[in-house]
């Protein structure tokens, strides 16, 4: 019955290729403590409930899924939901088009392997089709694939989309439903939010309205990494150490990539850095990190001394608000 | 074949949700910024955020109350907007505290925080001692259910840590708390500002024999003993599989809410009342023979009959109620007023359908502890016993023997805003009611 499961990799020496990662048969960090093992089957028996009642409450929804660690578990979380029925959605990508390679060939293999219906609506298309105008050909893409998400629920009629957002990530999400209200314009207004009792979640809506969904929203960061070790889940490679050349900026670390302005002072160094969190190149930064096996990142993010968005996300750096007013305006 | 004896699943779920309440002055958010700080939960570049914060306003200590800090339209509008949750872990236990603010919508934001709580962690001011708001959140844990209210008595530096302002205080609580029936309670004397009793002990309150407050959540025993209560299971989807020889395998995807199943035991689908027996219980891992509360499964049963979302998956001899009204008491969280007029929808479980209040039996009083006759109607922060009619049947028990399928929230059918959250009461408190009649079809 697990036919269409995430299926791993062979163990692999290769940092750098797509099939990582290299999953040691025995796990360095010793089997989670009896307390974490059952804080992660209350978690995952709760998202598995919240996943069946978003399949049950709404005629059309769409599973958000960009080839991330958060998003690739909860196609793990689906698969234990619907298994062995095909999923009760498609998956949708907004992609902003200036992804890492890696993460965009995770994501179509992963798709296919699971037999499920991958739907990808790109950055691009909005920009040639004139619904978004870039300020400068150097932009940020990240806060445009607001406009792209709305147009492709728009396009497709999707009344529900399921993603793997978790509060515990920024103070805008701590104050978010686990089922939340989108008005017809996609916006979020954090003062008119509906009231969410027990696990009574209410999915009523009006035409052009919209719901998200957070199956995740209780999960930590540490949390998520020790639910990918117990489920050994493939992931791109680049969330494992690896050598990379880096721009050195103050304290954070920029990629070097053509998507990456530099400044004239920034030094570029080799570096074993990881991802903690994976989006748009142009605002992703890796940490220094030896972490190279999820037994080894498990054991440094229950020691981390940075919260997971702190030195990884330029998009969440620009202001103190950054998040708020993006989710305000309908990104997820 | 499990043996009868299966030993009984693990309890403790390794996760405490705990609630907290009150408004900045209480001291609230500076003891969650305490409990995260000396629990090392804070990492790095957010005290260093706090340390430049210090250094701008000229103080030397940083603020924990900040690591608590709301969203732009908050600070600007000097609100805050109902519930935040927040995490943090220790070795022993995850949390999940749910704060809710103390500012007008405080009955809507309370019991949402207290509707998933194990524990309430309430506050009192040691030089003010206990307050409305001491006494609402108190009553309102109670009312939701919460296994264990923690009243911490904060601000003790202010009284010079003195044991006799605080015995006076937890005379005034124990008063309190058996007026409203709760059967106990737990009082820690702390210090948010300076650390004592939170995370640690207290060299200047050495009259305190008890645990600090972080060990006490550590060790509070699991709040919910759903695994002895009756099997219910609530039928969230019906996922239809092609059948190996030809044909088709129906199978009913849920979590157990109480009580456990067993492959081969017979149950009753409620509200309808027809029985059947258990066939197969599996997850994605594979076949079980049991499931206990807390799973989510799918089941297939042996006999063909038509089971849809909403239907109750029932212990026999133990069976759900079915009925077409009930009483139960409502939490008012709308805005508008109740108007007998209106539409509305009871969830209950995973069940929805139309429903009207067709009485108002009394409202309280959550300051005096007074029922209040019959009112006109009902408006925001009210709570009040009522009399719900259905217009069809449903099945349900009362809240305080299954928190699960006792448990509802109203919708306005036209706005499809949830208006109220409710509690069935036990059978003998119903209110004999017209019988369900005149609905207007179609919703």
């Amino acid at each position: 019955m697990n036919a269409g499961s995430i299926r791993i990799s062979n163990a692999t020496k290769h940092m750098d290729s797509t099939d990582i990662p290299p999953l040691p048969p025995a796990p360095s960090s010793g089997a989670p403590a009896p307390s974490a093992a059952r804080q992660l089957e209350h978690l995952e028996s709760e998202a598995i409930f919240i996943l069946r009642e978003a399949a049950a409450e709404f005629s059309n929804p769409v599973l958000l899924f960009s080839g991330g660690k958060d998003s690739t578990v909860m196609l793990r979380l689906a698969e234990k939901a619907f298994r062995p029925g095909k999923f009760p959605f498609p998956l949708l990508h907004v992609d902003t088009g200036q992804n890492f390679p890696e993460v965009i060939e995770f994501r179509d293999r992963i798709a296919q392997e699971l037999g499920e219906r991958l739907i990808v609506r790109t950055v691009q298309d909005s920009i040639d089709s004139g619904r978004v105008r870039l300020k400068s050909a150097s932009q940020s893409r990240n806060a445009l694939q607001t406009v792209t998400l709305l147009d492709a629920i728009a396009e497709f009629g999707f009344d529900a989309c399921i993603g793997g957002a978790r509060r515990d990530e920024e103070k805008a999400r701590a104050k978010e439903r686990i089922f939340s209200f989108r008005n017809s314009f996609g916006q979020w207004d954090p003062r008119y939010q509906r009231p969410e009792l027990w696990s009574l979640y209410n999915g009523r809506l009006d035409r052009g309205e919209h719901m998200r969904v957070f199956p995740l929203s209780n999960w930590t960061e540490l949390d998520v990494w020790r639910y990918i070790e117990r489920e050994r889940l493939a992931l791109p490679s680049l969330y494992y150490a690896h050598e990379r050349p880096v721009a050195v900026r103050g304290n954070i670390l920029l990629p070097v990539s053509d998507l990456v302005p530099l400044n004239d002072d920034d030094a570029i160094e080799t570096r074993i850095v990881r991802f903690r969190t994976v989006g748009d190149i142009s605002c992703t930064l890796p940490v220094e990190s030896n972490a190279a096996t999820v037994e080894q990142i498990v054991a440094e993010t229950l020691n981390a001394s940075l919260s997971e968005r702190g030195a990884t996300r330029l998009d969440d750096q620009t202001s103190d608000a950054s998040m708020e007013e993006r989710k305000r305006v309908g990104y997820f | 074949m499990a043996a009868l004896t299966a030993k009984t699943a693990e309890a403790d779920i390794g996760v405490l949700r705990f609630s907290t309440a009150g408004s900045v002055d209480d001291g609230k958010s500076s003891l969650i910024g305490r409990m995260l700080y000396d629990s090392n939960s804070v990492t790095s570049d957010r005290i260093e955020a706090l340390e430049r914060a210090a250094r701008r306003k000229g103080e030397t200590e940083i603020d924990l109350s900040l690591l608590m800090d709301g969203l732009t339209i908050e600070r600007e509008q000097g609100i805050t907007i109902d519930v935040a949750y927040s995490y943090f872990a220790t070795p022993q236990r995850k949390f999940i505290i749910a704060d809710t603010p103390g500012h007008e919508q405080y009955t809507r934001n309370m019991v949402t925080g207290a509707s998933t709580a194990d524990a309430a962690v309430i506050l009192i001011d040691a030089r003010r001692g206990m307050t409305l708001q001491t006494r609402r959140h108190l009553y309102l844990s109670h009312l939701l259910g919460v296994a264990h209210l923690v009243i911490a008595v904060n601000k003790m530096d202010l009284v010079a840590f003195d044991q006799k302002a605080y015995a006076a205080i937890a005379r005034s609580v124990e008063e309190f708390t058996r007026a409203i029936g709760a059967e106990r309670f737990y009082l820690v004397p702390i210090s948010a500002k300076f650390g004592d009793n939170v995370v640690h002990g207290s060299a200047r309150m050495p009259w305190y024999e008890g645990k600090p407050l972080l060990a006490l959540l550590e060790t509070l025993p699991p709040a919910i003993l759903t695994h002895h209560s009756p099997f219910r299971f609530p039928v969230q989807l019906v996922q239809r599989l092609a059948a190996p020889g030809g044909g088709q395998i129906r199978q009913y995807l849920g979590r157990v809410e109480s009580g456990r199943v067993r492959r081969g035991d017979e149950i009753a689908i409620l509200p309808g009342g027809r029985t059947t027996r258990v066939r197969a219980i599996s997850t994605f891992e594979g076949a079980l023979d049991h499931a206990e509360a807390g799973k989510s499964i799918a089941l297939e049963v042996d006999d063909e009959i038509d089971i849809g979302r909403g239907d109750l998956f029932s212990a026999p001899l133990l069976p759900a109620r079915v009925d077409r009204q009930f009483a139960a008491t409502v939490c008012w969280f709308a805005d508008e007023t109740f108007t007998p007029a209106a539409r509305y929808l009871v969830k209950c479980g995973t069940r929805t359908v139309a429903a009207r209040i067709a009485e108002i039996v009394h409202r309280l009083d959550v300051a005096t502890l007074a029922s209040e006759p019959a009112p006109e109607t009902l408006k925001c922060n009210d709570i009040a016993k009522v009399s719900i009619a259905l217009a069809s049947p449903l099945a349900f028990d009362a809240y305080d023997e299954n928190r699960a399928t006792g448990a509802f929230i109203l919708i306005d059918a036209d706005t499809n805003a949830t208006v109220a959250a409710g509690m069935i009461a036990p059978r003998e408190d119903a209110v004999p009611t017209p019988a369900a009649a005149g609905f207007d079809a179609g919703l």
